[in-house]
């Protein structure tokens, strides 16, 4: 059979699937870690990251929506998934997860940011005219109240509801790598670090996105970039990328010291099929790299272009590096036999409903979200809440 | 209770959340099949719609009772613990009416479906490289199908 080595099982010689779940996780990942960016400067009071607060919840909610779509797409009756909210069962981690997602939607990232935006929600349903006027009067839900007191009443809610949302965002992408480190047969997957590794890459991705985002806005509205923001940004991202890594080596040594009867098999595997994806971009372009660059930032005094521009690519890097993860958990779990004989191949279609094509356009299709989110909710710090309206009013004509 | 002004708008949006969940609730009592967790986490009505199904295999005491004499040939041989339909396929048509012919299976596509040499197959099954071991004969010109011991009958 072709791309067949070896031993496979009929029902494995096939992957079931596909890049669209490789996408998943990645897309997930970015939204909890850009929460948690976000949730640094509310919670623990970084200042220095607050130009970024807004933009890592909109971010958030952006990749959030398009979050299922990988998912559904993948269904050959997305229609049927409706069905995990009618009749859930509360054995399936996957269907309790569908209420996880809902819950961390409605519950905390649409409320933190309504309660964040009200009052510029509010004025801008005072200054805009037509249909924009109409979507923001909605928006208030009918109260213009926003009196000091108001103010501090949402100031207060807001607080409580990302404290609640750290946990959830744990929740929501620990559940993915629960759902993989519990599959028992699966000694690729099978391990109870699973969700602790994904967590930690999330929240390198997420944050190292929401950097690119803010870097790249900023470009584009010729504005100064806010060196103190990026390089704390920077400084968490590289911290918690050491823990990530350290991770990822502390189960890639106990699976070495284990060698259990998996060992040999998935060890060839990670040689040869998986040998550019795993070697060369997850752990030397992806982690090595960017952890060496931005390394470089903290113990060297580098001036303000040279650290930027390591920023970019190490952050560009890093995304690189947690896309070819996922990769690696997803397809390779299913590249090895069970039998540990043999070996298959994925070859990733092109225009197919799990093509490259939709996973293309699965990607982009949240900045463009983000694209119109930050058209109706601008999230940047230095307009003052009193020009927000003006430069809204001016871009409405 | 007197709600305090400031904090009306999060009532607003408590209720809606309310709303939408109660409205979740009445859709979910509509769509939801009435006889869903009758038995168990399914929709009971399903069993009965199964049930319904035409019956496609017939069964191997079904067919030994028209044909005594190949169930008889078979009982002696390895292929004994064989069912009839796994080689003939879902027959319950033919046996309800015997003027419904089942046509013959294809030796060469039939048996090495179960003996092609193959790794997967436990060492002791009897398994052969088809191309070199037949030289491109139907395996009935040597093994009797339902006995298929060479010395037990074969070639016909
Ligand atoms: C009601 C009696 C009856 C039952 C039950 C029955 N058959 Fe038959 N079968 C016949 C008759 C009659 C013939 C035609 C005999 C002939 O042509 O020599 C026949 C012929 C066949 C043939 C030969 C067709 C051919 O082309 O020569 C096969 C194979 C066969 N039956 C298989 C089965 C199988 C398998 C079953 C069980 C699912 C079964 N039969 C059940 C009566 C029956
Ligand atoms: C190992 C597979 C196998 C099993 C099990 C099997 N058959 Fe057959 N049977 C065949 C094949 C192959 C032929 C066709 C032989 C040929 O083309 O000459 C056949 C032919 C027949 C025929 C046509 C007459 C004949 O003897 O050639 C009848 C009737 C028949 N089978 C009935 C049965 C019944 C009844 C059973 C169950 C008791 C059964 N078979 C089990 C493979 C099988
Ligand atoms: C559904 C699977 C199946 C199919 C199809 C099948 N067989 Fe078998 N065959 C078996 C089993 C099971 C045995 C018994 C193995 C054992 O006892 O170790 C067997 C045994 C044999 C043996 C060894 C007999 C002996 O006494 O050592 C021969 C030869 C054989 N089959 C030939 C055939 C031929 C020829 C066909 C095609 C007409 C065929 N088989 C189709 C399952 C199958
Ligand atoms: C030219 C005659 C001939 C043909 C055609 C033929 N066989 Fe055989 N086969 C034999 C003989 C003879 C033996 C017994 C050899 C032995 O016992 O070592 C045998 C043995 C077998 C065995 C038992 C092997 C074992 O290790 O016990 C199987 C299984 C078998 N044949 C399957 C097939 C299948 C499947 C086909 C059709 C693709 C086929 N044969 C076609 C002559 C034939």
């Amino acid at each position: 059979m072709p791309g067949v080595e070896g031993f496979m099982y009929p029902n494995e010689v096939s992957l079931y699937w596909s890049v669209l779940i490789v996408l998943y996780p990645f897309i997930t990942g970015l939204v909890a870690g850009a929460f948690i960016l976000a949730s640094l400067e509310r919670v623990f009071r970084v200042e220095a990251v607050k130009p970024t607060y807004r933009l890592a919840l909109l971010t958030a909610l952006a990749f959030l929506i398009v979050a299922p779509l990988p998912l559904q797409l993948h269904l050959g009756h997305p229609e049927r998934s409706f069905e995990m909210y009618l009749t859930p069962h509360r054995s399936s981690a996957m269907a309790m997860f569908g209420f996880v997602y809902l819950w961390y939607l409605m519950a905390v990232l649409v409320v933190e940011i309504w309660l964040d935006y009200r009052a510029d929600i509010v004025r801008l349903s005072q200054s805009t005219t037509g249909w924009k006027r109409l979507l923001y009067r909605i928006m208030t839900l009918g109260s213009d109240n926003i009196s000091q007191g108001a103010l501090r009443i949402d100031e207060r809610v807001g607080w409580l509801v990302t404290l609640i949302g750290i946990p959830s965002a744990f929740l929501l992408h620990g559940y993915v790598g629960f759902i993989f480190g519990s599959i028992k047969a699966n000694p690729w997957w099978s391990s109870p670090l699973m969700p602790v590794v994904f967590i930690f890459s999330a929240m390198v991705s997420g944050i190292a996105a929401v950097m690119l985002l803010y870097m790249a806005a900023t470009r584009l509205r010729r504005q100064p970039i806010d060196m103190r923001c990026v390089d704390t940004i920077a400084m968490y991202m590289f911290y918690i990328f050491i823990v990530d890594f350290s991770l990822e080596m502390l189960d890639l040594i106990h699976r070495i010291y284990e060698a259990d009867e998996s060992f040999r098999s998935l060890d060839f595997m990670v040689h040869t099929r998986l040998r550019f994806s795993q070697i060369v971009l997850q752990l030397i372009v992806g982690t090595l790299t960017p952890i060496l660059l931005l390394a470089l930032t903290q113990v060297t005094k580098l001036s303000a272009i040279v650290r930027k521009r390591i920023y970019v690519i190490s952050a560009s890097l890093a995304l690189i590096g947690i896309f070819a993860m996922r990769w690696n958990v997803v397809i390779g779990g299913q590249l090895f036999s069970k039998s540990f004989l043999g070996y298959t191949t994925y070859k990733m279609a092109l225009a197919t409903r799990e093509g490259l094509l939709v996973s293309i356009a699965l990607t982009i299709l949240p900045l463009l979200i983000l694209a119109v989110l930050v058209k109706l909710l601008p999230p940047w710090t230095e307009q003052t809440h009193a020009s927000i309206p003006a430069a809204a009013a001016a871009q409405a004509h | 209770m007197r709600i305090p002004k400031d904090a009306r708008h999060l009532f607003r949006l408590a209720g809606l959340f309310a709303v939408g969940t109660l409205s979740f609730l009445v859709i979910r009592s509509f769509i939801v099949p009435r006889s869903f967790g009758q038995y168990g986490h399914y929709r009971g009505a399903s069993i009965a719609e199964i049930a319904a199904h035409p019956v496609h295999f017939a069964g191997h005491q079904t067919c030994e009772t028209c044909h005594a004499d190949v169930a008889q040939t078979k009982s002696s041989g390895k292929h004994a613990q064989v069912n009839c339909e796994a080689c003939h396929g879902p027959q319950a048509k033919h046996a309800d009416d015997p003027s419904i012919d089942p046509g013959k299976p294809d030796t060469a596509v039939l048996c090495v479906r179960c003996h092609a040499a193959s790794a997967a197959r436990p060492k002791g099954f009897p398994q052969v490289d088809a191309d070199a071991h037949s030289n491109g004969l139907p395996c009935q010109t040597c093994h009797q199908p339902h006995n298929p011991a060479i010395a037990a009958g074969g070639s016909k």
